[in-house]
């Protein structure tokens, strides 16, 4: 009996890369899916592609996973070129979005379907495919079809399957997109939980940019085909780069100005906003500075400021939220009800302020430079 | 009162909805089916003029047997080859069709249908042609030395289940391509994912997922097959024939009614055994999945 899957060993000088995209592009007839995207993803990590529907994330993974073959670029899985090797040879396991179980075959059966194609048997097969289902919280299901269990049953028995293996690297594709909101983030501390224990490296797909931020440890941000940004979660949400990722990621406000100096932008009605000089990057001319709307305190004076007067506001509980129309555009500020009675009326006037360090800038719109 | 009512109606429903279909049925097969019992059983001869009369003649069916073993075996030979041969020709072709039909597909399938707007019997006139000794089957056969000089294809067996295999391929190509057409590609991808070669992806999960298909294409194919009488009759010879052929005559040619209709029940009970002996072995867990 031959052993199937011939992975590729260990690279013997260890990369510290599990997972390593160069140039990779894939063009279906006219439609550019993903365009040309390089990117290093760290052994160990949980990695999280984020973007919204149709910038080529399944197209990526799928690329990745061996189903879908470049048109130009380089996948390297631990330093090892995987262009000619067919996904069977590919040390890496999906989760498939639809859970893909095998209808046919027991839940025993399909935990262990990869381990049987790599000749483990008899007690150690068993063994492994008790210990993966523990993992997913799921022993004693192991007679049973796929379809006699719930879609969160399911979805963790697609989990178990794949990691049995102790793949290289695991990707999944919106594997929570299936389940109600309560399930799915459960789920998403349990996955997270999981991919802590046995240390693989995670590739997961998601266009919920709450799931990565609560999941990832680092996030790349997709849009059409390339990539916006890459960072830790709070790298991007404090420091977005691009309006792209400023307005994908929870709330900005972007005002539009003009780099005056390597830390300063001016303002459409002259206002003068500092930021630091890693933020404005060396950038001239047209910018948009941008701050999220929890980082503006009404009063005081904390570096940068604009005045304005109320034009809307809502009450949520723990917060209230304006819109305040300045000189230099709406803005939209969070305010904590820390104590009763605190609100300002609709049409006051007042002044609004926040750090330096809060602020970030990012290109100005498409044709407005 | 009202939800009264409806339930008594959603209790009926399904029985009206049944109703036709069962009268059917009743009137149109199991009638006859009565009566051809009954007629299994009597006995008299045409010499004696149209004289049956029920008699509890069970001779009938032990002279059934002991006189007609040879076609009764061929039948089941026959029919068994061509449904082996008719499933191993149009799985490829399903599988073809399902997965990488893409736009045309339908224009594919109505390819496979296409002979059945002719009627059987010139369909199989005209397989004679086709077989027949100074015909291009022969002519090939006799080049590449499969036939030597002289020999021929035309009334014998051979061409026999090459014209029942022809005849019934739709019956088994189609619920094939049904089955095939409706496996999800992203099972035959997570199998790849899970190490399995093109080839194991095949065994482990496409072929077991078709097995409704093929249980349905082969019981289509092999239940008409076995009691045909058209092929043997056009393409074979009397040492070729089957049951079917000796039903015909009894009933058709020679009027001997009793006889025939013994026949039948033989013929009609072995095809229940071996499609019961049949369903037990591939089994009704794999075909629910
Ligand atoms: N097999 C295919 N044939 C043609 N176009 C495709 C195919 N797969 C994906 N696309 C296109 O590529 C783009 C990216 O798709 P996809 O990778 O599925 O995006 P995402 O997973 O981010 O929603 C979309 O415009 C989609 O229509
Ligand atoms: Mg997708």
């Amino acid at each position: 009996m031959t052993v199937e899957a011939a992975v590729p060993p260990e690279a013997p000088a260890a990369t510290e890369y599990d997972i390593r995209l160069i140039g990779l592009t894939k063009r279906f007839d006219d439609v550019v899916a993903v365009d040309g995207i390089s990117l290093d993803i760290d052994r160990g990590k949980f990695f999280a592609l984020l973007g919204p529907s149709g910038c080529g994330k399944t197209t990526t993974l799928r690329m990745i996973g061996g189903f879908e073959e470049p048109t130009e670029g380089r996948i390297e899985l631990g330093g090892v070129d995987v262009a000619p090797l067919p996904p069977y040879k590919r040390d890496v396991n999906t989760v498939f979005q639809s859970y893909a179980l095998f209808p046919h075959l027991t839940i025993f059966e399909n935990v262990a379907f990869g381990l049987r194609r790599r000749g483990v048997k008899g007690g150690d097969l068993r063994r492994r495919v008790g210990e993966s289902l523990e993992l997913v919280g799921l022993a004693g299901l192991e007679r049973r079809k796929p379809r006699q269990l719930s879609g969160g049953q399911q979805q963790r028995i697609a989990l178990a399957r794949a990691l049995v293996n102790r793949p290289r690297v695991l990707l999944l594709d919106e594997p929570l997109g299936a389940l109600d909101l309560k399930l799915r983030k459960e789920m998403q501390l349990e996955l997270k939980r999981i991919q802590a224990d046995v240390g693989i490296t995670f590739v997961h797909v998601t266009h919920d940019q709450e799931e990565a931020m609560t999941m990832a440890d680092g996030i790349v941000i997709m849009n059409g085909g390339r990539i916006e940004q890459l960072g830790t979660p709070s790298e991007l949400y404090e420091r977005p780069r691009t309006p792209f990722v400023a307005g994908f990621l929870g709330v900005s406000n972007l005002l539009e100005g003009t780099a005056v100096a390597g830390d300063r932008v001016k303002l459409a009605d002259g206002t003068e906003v500092q930021c630091p000089h890693e933020v404005l990057g060396g950038r001239t001319g047209t910018v948009q500075i941008g701050v999220r709307p929890e980082k503006l305190r009404i009063g005081g004076d904390a570096g940068n400021s604009l005045s304005g007067t109320i034009a809307e506001s809502a009450y949520i509980g723990v917060s209230t939220q304006y819109i305040v129309e300045t000189p230099a555009g709406p803005v939209t500020v969070y305010v904590q009800n820390d104590r009763p009675g605190g609100q300002v009326a609709t049409g006051e006037r007042l002044t609004l302020s926040w750090s330096p360090e809060s602020t970030f800038v990012v290109d100005a719109l498409e044709g407005s430079s | 009162m009202g939800l009264g009512l409806f339930h008594r109606h959603r209790g009926a429903t399904p029985y009206l909805l049944l109703a036709p279909g069962m009268l059917w049925l009743a009137a149109f097969f199991l009638v006859p089916l009565g009566f051809l019992a009954y007629q299994s059983l009597e006995s008299g001869s045409i010499i004696a003029g149209f004289g049956y009369a029920f008699t509890w003649a069970w001779s009938n069916y032990s002279s059934a047997v002991r006189g007609y073993t040879g076609e009764f075996e061929r039948s089941f030979e026959y029919a068994g080859l061509a449904t082996v041969i008719a499933l191993v020709v149009s799985y490829p072709v399903a599988y073809w069709i399902a997965f990488r039909g893409g736009r045309w597909k339908n224009l594919l399938l109505l390819f496979i249908v296409a002979p059945f707007f002719v009627t059987y019997l010139i369909r199989t006139l005209a397989w004679q042609t086709i077989l027949s000794d100074h015909g291009l089957v022969v002519r090939l056969l006799t080049d590449i030395h499969l036939i030597s000089p002289g020999g021929r294809v035309l009334a014998t067996g051979t061409a026999v289940v090459a014209g029942i295999t022809y005849n019934f391929l739709p019956f088994m190509a189609l619920p094939l391509y049904v089955s095939l057409e409706q496996i999800d590609q992203t099972l035959i991808e997570a199998a790849e994912d899970l190490y399995a070669s093109k080839w194991r992806a095949f065994l482990r999960v496409t072929f077991p997922l078709s097995l409704p298909g093929v249980v349905a294409g082969t019981l289509l194919t092999f239940i008409p097959a076995a009691g045909d009488f058209i092929n043997a009759q056009l393409l074979g010879s009397p040492t070729s024939h089957m049951i079917g052929n000796v039903i015909q005559s009894k009933f058709l040619g020679l009027q001997d009614y009793p006889a025939a209709a013994a026949m039948s029940f033989i013929l009609m009970a072995i095809i229940l055994a071996l499609v019961l002996v049949y369903a037990r072995v591939v089994g009704t867990e794999k075909l629910t999945g």
